[in-house]
């Protein structure tokens, strides 16, 4: 009691250094994709009007005298505070449906003249854009606090006014071709790995002597040096008057430098550089623990070579092989900098959306819905790999 | 046969896996202006550029300190946390450390964000704390798990022993434990040092101008052009990373020494 | 004991942190474009007036969006004080109230600077062009407007356009035709935007995206565009200094200029409204062009430039005959709309 007393003390401060540091932001910064705090609060008696609207024709005349009612008091409160409450309000509505980031400020700029006859014929008069059935339906889904918009747009669904939720037009819809180009460039990255780090793997657990040691420096050298340095040195190597350019050149072996750069191939190329040494590694310990007298045992007794290494070698192997390959490709999933660099436009992952969202378009909710999705599909490839391969039960070691 | 082609194979990936490395160093020494080969001379003049700009200078002294204080912080409240966890056993341990591994395995970028937006309104965006206390957030798991490690060829029976001699369990561990694992210790602080030295995701979000690191220099020089001063700062990078390898395994055989013995 | 004065200390000091970080002021952060063009305002500008004021200057770069300031000022984050944006960040941001108003007194006043750099949030900094550029060392006669730029089949190759539906579009219509004076015309319908979509459709395999004004002249050198747009002044750098050989096509140039601002709630107003007052002065802006071939804004600058200079600015006669002024009315209705569809349709 007193040892488990006094084990809980010592992991304490960092325990609480990091969820003070890291657990903590990166919750609160999640819980972004699930709540919306913009429009609610700016448009109370609007979204209260609208809670028990059917989505299905324009709102009644109360619905617009509350919007022009709730436009005043928060222009008011704009004007004497400069918090900028419209603008955030309609910069959350327009990353739902655009042009209300004009709209929005318009109609409260004009409305707040006191005006003859109904609020509608008012706002209507302001823009068309009000005897829409969407633009409340905007309104509505950003009424928060709790919203599925975010998550359902990170997932190329749109909900409509009346609340049925279907696929996104085709010329808005973009993330789950994100998320299918991540998952595909992280598989082709972890297969490759696999592919080259076998062998070398293979020679440095069996090659014994100064060889092993050289070729394991081959391997702990670039894994220790800095990734935007490994991406820097791809770069100075592709580019169009690169070091491979000129060498082809300069062997006559083309005439017109390639474009090597700002593509798939440098991405992936650059990626199983940088990721080569987190499936090599694993590898190596799995080669050293194996047996040698077991291959050989499965051949004495008549087992070819390809028999001994699918039934008695690979099968030992595979914990390590998970490993590495579940280390490259988690990693992969996470990439920022290497696409950012070498890739084009249609190169980038899941992480430069994230990026992009948060520093260039204050849309955090979105943000933190893309993120949510990198990080379900991080959580689910360690729990695949648990099942697989058996994770030692807590305690039981 | 077969040996030889597993031989080709496996040299050929070595070679793929220095290439990039042995291309760009010797080109921080040209004495031209072009990133490619042959070279017209050698010269320092990169490296004279690197040292009297005013931006690399600043971002080495800022990537130095700030790895320096992040090291500090990860090894201290790592170490402990290493020597609970070993001690500990049942849901705390596994609790634990699925919370200490984590900045291990959640995407950077997810991390960056969160804290430019936690950081944000207490101030901690732009200052030279703000960057410490995250890189130690991420170095923190590797100092875990290197002293963790050095711990499996300590023996408990020592603890209690000294515990039999009247030593509290403070006492005990900074007495009898901390000397035997120390060489880990000091290896989990290099990896923490290094983690830092490495980062720049983090580092491009939470970081002002007056916070510029080696790397986020690197990546927004990259983003500009590449001159032969970033394949300068590149090969110092290089530099670094070799010490800091040659550090981490002359500690690792020391520390596996003293276990052995 | 031991164990709670180690924990004391450690809560006091992460208490502690915030606060002081908060109390520590911070130096004067000027934001720039980057590349040759901040290389001479370093030179002009930034390093003179640290050495008249005795005091520290930090330098940042983007490359543009009002996201990115929109973001720094929600996020509470922001450690930018003057920022140069160009002409529809400016209005939006003064719309949003992103922006401190414009001191105008302290800066020298309104006279002193010529009509166009007058904003109630901004002051002109500089006025400058899009112009089409090649490389003469690969490519003997170029295209002369933006129609033969989109004509793949006469100059093969990638061609540089910068990423954004702004200038994008605009080049996309007159390439499909229409007339400079009409642009902004046909672009005001759904109907039009499409058709400039279409335009770059036909073409998109073969355009690479630039998003900060030093790429073009490099992608020119390194050949890794046969043809881009670019600013003016970059490429004639890139001729002055680099001994390149690029040509300037301004036929239908687009041209705009650039502003100052102060950030809303900078903790050094007073400082960088000092530093614009500096950068106002006519005998310091004249030492501009000379490195970068760009309009510069006080009343007086241009007569203290050298009479070979003028051909290559955007301000004289011959290249604005053509020109199409980027209207920044337009892209302030319509700049987030066009974005959100761009950025779609070019990582699609």
């Amino acid at each position: 009691m007193r040892r488990r007393a006094g084990a809980a003390l010592l992991i304490a401060p960092l325990l609480l250094f990091l969820l003070l540091t890291f657990v903590a932001p990166i919750g609160a910064f999640l819980w972004r994709a699930a709540s919306d705090h913009e429009v609610g609060p700016v448009l109370p008696r609007t979204v209260a009007a609208l809670a028990t609207w059917d989505g299905t024709t324009v709102p009644g005349e109360d619905t617009f005298a509350a919007l022009v009612a709730d436009l005043r008091e928060a222009r008011a409160r704009d004007r004497e505070t400069g918090a900028g409450l419209i603008p955030r309000a309609a910069a959350r509505l327009n990353s739902d449906r655009p042009g209300f980031r004009g709209l929005l400020p318009a109609t409260a700029r004009r409305a707040e003249a006191p005006f003859e006859g109904s609020a509608r014929d008012a706002l209507l008069a302001i823009s068309e854009e009000w005897s829409q059935v969407e633009t409340w339906g905007a309104i509505r889904r950003a009424g928060g606090p709790l919203s599925s918009f975010h998550l359902l747009t990170a997932l190329d669904l749109r909900q409509d006014a009346a609340g049925g939720i279907s696929a996104a037009p085709p010329d808005e819809a973009v993330f789950r071709a994100v998320l299918l180009r991540s998952l595909w460039i992280s598989l082709l990255v972890t297969a490759v790995c696999l592919a080259l780090g076998w062998p070398l793997a293979w020679l440095i657990a069996t090659a014994g002597g100064r060889a092993s040691t050289l070729l394991l420096g081959a391997v702990m050298l670039p894994f220790w040096i800095s990734l935007v340095v490994r991406t820097a040195a791809w770069m100075v190597l592709l580019q169009r008057e690169g070091v491979v350019n000129a060498a082809l050149k300069g062997a006559g072996l083309i005439e017109t430098p390639l474009p090597l750069m700002l593509n798939r191939f440098a991405v992936v190329l650059a990626m199983v550089h940088i990721l080569l040494p987190f499936m090599v590694l694993p590898l190596v310990a799995t080669f050293r623990a194996l047996d040698p007298r077991l291959p050989r045992a499965a051949a004495s007794l008549g087992a070819a070579p390809w028999r001994a290494f699918l039934r008695v070698t690979l099968p030992l192997c595979l914990p390590g092989v998970g490993a590495g390959c579940l280390l490259v490709f988690i990693q992969a999933l996470g990439f920022y900098v290497t696409p950012a660099l070498l890739g084009g436009p249609n190169d980038q992952m899941l992480a430069w959306f994230v990026g992009f969202y948060a520093t260039r378009s204050v849309n955090w909710g979105l943000a933190a819905a893309l993120s949510l999705v990198l990080l379900v599909a991080v959580g689910l490839c360690v729990a695949v790999y648990g099942r697989l391969a058996g994770f030692r039960r807590p305690g039981a070691a | 046969m077969g040996r030889a082609i597993l031989w080709a194979a496996g040299v050929l990936v070595a070679i793929f896996l220095l290439a990039p490395i042995v291309a760009i160093v010797p080109l921080s020494f040209s004495a031209g202006s072009f990133l490619f080969y042959p070279l017209p001379g050698l010269s320092l003049r990169w490296y004279q550029d690197f040292f009297s700009s005013d931006f690399w200078l600043p971002a080495l002294w800022n990537s130095l300190g700030i790895g320096a204080a992040a090291a500090v912080v990860a090894t201290a409240l790592g170490t402990p946390a290493a020597f609970g966890l070993w001690r500990a056993g049942g849901a705390l341990r596994s609790v634990a450390m699925g919370i200490v591994l984590a900045p291990m395995v959640v995407p950077v970028i997810v991390v960056a964000v969160a804290l430019l937006l936690a950081f944000g309104p207490i101030g901690l965006v732009a200052t030279h704390a703000g960057l410490v206390i995250a890189h130690a957030a991420l170095g923190a798991p590797f100092v875990v798990v290197t002293v963790l490690a050095s711990l499996e060829g300590f023996d408990p029976v020592q603890l209690r022993a000294a515990a039999a001699c009247g030593a509290g369990p403070l006492r005990a561990f900074f007495r009898v434990c901390l000397p035997q694992i120390a060489p880990g210790v000091a290896a989990g602080a290099v990896f923490a040092f290094a983690t830092s030295l490495d980062e720049v995701v983090v580092a491009l979000f939470i970081s002002g101008p007056a916070q510029r690191t080696l790397p986020r220099q690197m990546f927004s020089g990259l983003n500009d052009q590449i001159s032969l001063t970033t394949a300068a700062a590149a090969g110092m990078l290089v530099a670094f990373s070799v010490l800091l390898l040659l550090a981490v395994t002359w500690l690792q055989a020391r520390g596996r020494r003293r276990a052995g013995g | 004991m031991f164990r709670r004065d180690v924990l004391k200390g450690a809560v006091a000091a992460a208490a502690a942190l915030p606060a002081a970080a908060q109390a520590q002021g911070r130096d004067l952060t000027v934001v720039s474009w980057g590349g040759a063009y901040q290389d001479a305002q370093r030179e002009v500008f930034f390093r003179p007036f640290q050495q008249q004021t005795r005091s520290r200057l930090l330098e940042e770069t983007w490359d543009g969006g009002i996201g990115v300031l929109r973001s720094r000022l929600a996020s509470g984050a922001n450690t930018w004080d003057v920022v140069q944006v160009e002409s529809e960040e400016l209005l939006i941001g003064a719309d949003e109230g992103l922006f401190e108003p414009m001191d105008w007194a302290a800066i020298g006043g309104r006279d002193a600077y010529i009509p166009q750099a007058y904003n109630e949030h901004g002051v002109g900094a500089i006025l400058y062009s899009f112009v089409i550029a090649y490389d003469r060392a690969r490519m003997a006669q170029g295209p002369a407007n933006w129609t033969e730029f989109f004509d793949t089949a006469r100059f093969p190759g990638k061609r540089g356009l910068r990423k954004g539906p702004k200038t994008t579009l605009e080049i996309a219509l007159m390439a499909d035709g229409v007339a400079p004076d009409q642009v902004y015309a046909v672009l005001g319908t759904a109907a039009g935007v499409d058709r400039a979509f279409r335009r770059l459709e036909t073409v998109k395999g073969d355009l690479a995206w630039w998003e900060r004004g030093a790429q073009p002249p490099q992608w020119l050198a390194a050949g890794e565009v046969a043809l881009t747009n670019a600013y003016n002044g970059r490429i004639s750098a890139a001729n002055a200094t680099d001994g390149r050989n690029f040509a300037i096509v301004w036929a239908n140039n687009l041209y705009t200029l650039d502003s100052w601002v102060i950030m809303k709630g900078s903790p050094n107003k007073a400082r960088a409204l000092e530093f614009l007052k500096f950068a106002g002065q006519p005998e310091i802006q004249a030492g501009l062009p000379p490195r970068i071939p760009y309009g510069v804004t006080a009343k007086g600058a241009n007569d203290r430039l050298p009479a070979e200079l003028l051909p290559n600015l955007p301000t004289a006669p011959q290249n604005l005959a053509n020109a199409l002024q980027i209207s920044d009315r337009f892209w302030l209705d319509n700049l987030d709309r066009l974005t959100q569809r761009f950025n779609t349709w070019v990582s699609r």
